[in-house]
């Protein structure tokens, strides 16, 4: 299994990714840079977190129409895995891969503070090696994290278990308190219908170190990789 | 033939625009009263080349589809002039 993470100008948690993934996890990993028209074999393309474009017109837009987004969509066409992080979640929403969109903030404040995440989906990757009875502390830092969904479509993220986490406190209640941007039904990340798309807010290759005080975000990285070795 | 499109973009009605809220806030406390309702959005103009009106508009309303709005947060709309010379 090869990751790739993709580089747009304006990326700035591409160094972290990749060294997430190949100093702590040891997976074979390459950086992927936003011109190439080739994912060099990658089954795995990571699209990171940033300001890619510097976030003009809308977070994500700009970005989804670079060169490697045809080869990026065309992967994940063809069952290929795409995960998104923060910024990365904005280009998949944009590039329609992923159901819904993200709005600014509804405190209209850019927030980057460690929150409390709960796994949801038995179904998806990031979250499905997780009990749904921890809680995971995992930063987050954007200004449009808000995740909007309209309610029939909602309904059919719930039915077919396309929510991979939701906010809540640190003892793992769901609240209104605990959502910290606004989004409908508390969620942090989704994923496709099929399950090889996958997109989340919070980071968690920024706790996924002890160096860093905080390692709940690796297992979000060993739930994957214990399912896409298996 | 040139037009210009002068585009507006405006998030939906039914969603909160935080940007429009806090506005609404400013001009309140700048002392001006009966503001209902601020929402802000984006306005662009193009300049485009095409043989003809239809074919400009055609590919405006592309353009507004596919990347200068998201139809899951905003509406546009747009009118377009010939540009002299």
């Amino acid at each position: 299994m090869k990751f790739g993470v993709v580089i747009f100008p304006g990326s700035n948690c591409d160094a972290d990714t990749l060294h997430v993934l190949g100093n702590v996890m040891q997976v074979e990993v390459v950086s992927l840079w936003h011109k190439d028209h080739d994912l060099q074999g990658c089954d795995f393309i990571v699209l990171p977190g940033g300001f890619s474009y510097g976030d003009y017109l809308r977070s994500g837009s700009i970005a989804r129409f670079s060169p490697i987004m045809n080869e990026v969509v065309n992967h994940a066409q063809k069952g290929g895995y795409v995960m998104g992080i923060c910024n990365g979640f904005q280009v998949l929403t944009e590039a329609g891969l992923l159901p819904g969109a993200l709005l600014h903030n509804s405190n209209q404040r850019f927030i980057c503070k460690n929150i409390h995440l709960k796994p949801v989906s038995r179904k998806g990757l990031p979250s499905q090696q997780i009990s749904t009875d921890a809680t995971l502390k995992v930063p987050i830092a954007h200004g449009e994290g808000n995740y909007f969904i309209r309610p029939e479509n909602l309904k059919k993220l719930q039915d077919q278990d396309q929510i991979l986490f939701r906010y809540c406190d640190a003892d793992g209640n769901v609240t209104e308190a605990a959502n910290p941007n606004g989004s409908v039904y508390n969620i942090a990340g989704v994923m496709n219908e099929q399950g090889n798309v996958f997109g989340m807010m919070p980071h968690p290759e920024r706790a996924s170190e002890q160096a860093l005080g905080n390692t709940d975000g690796r297992q979000v990285f060993e739930s994957i990789l214990s399912l896409v070795n298996a | 033939m040139k037009f210009k499109a002068e585009i507006d973009i405006m998030p939906l009605k039914e969603l909160l625009d935080p940007q429009g809220k806090a506005v609404k806030l400013g001009l309140g406390n700048l002392g001006i009263g009966g503001v209902d309702d601020v929402r802000v959005g984006k306005h662009i103009t193009v300049h485009i080349e095409a043989d003809t009106e239809d074919e400009a508009h055609s590919k405006v309303d592309t353009a507004c589809k596919k990347l200068l709005s998201n139809l899951i947060m905003e509406d546009y709309s747009f009118q377009l002039s010939p540009v002299e010379g």
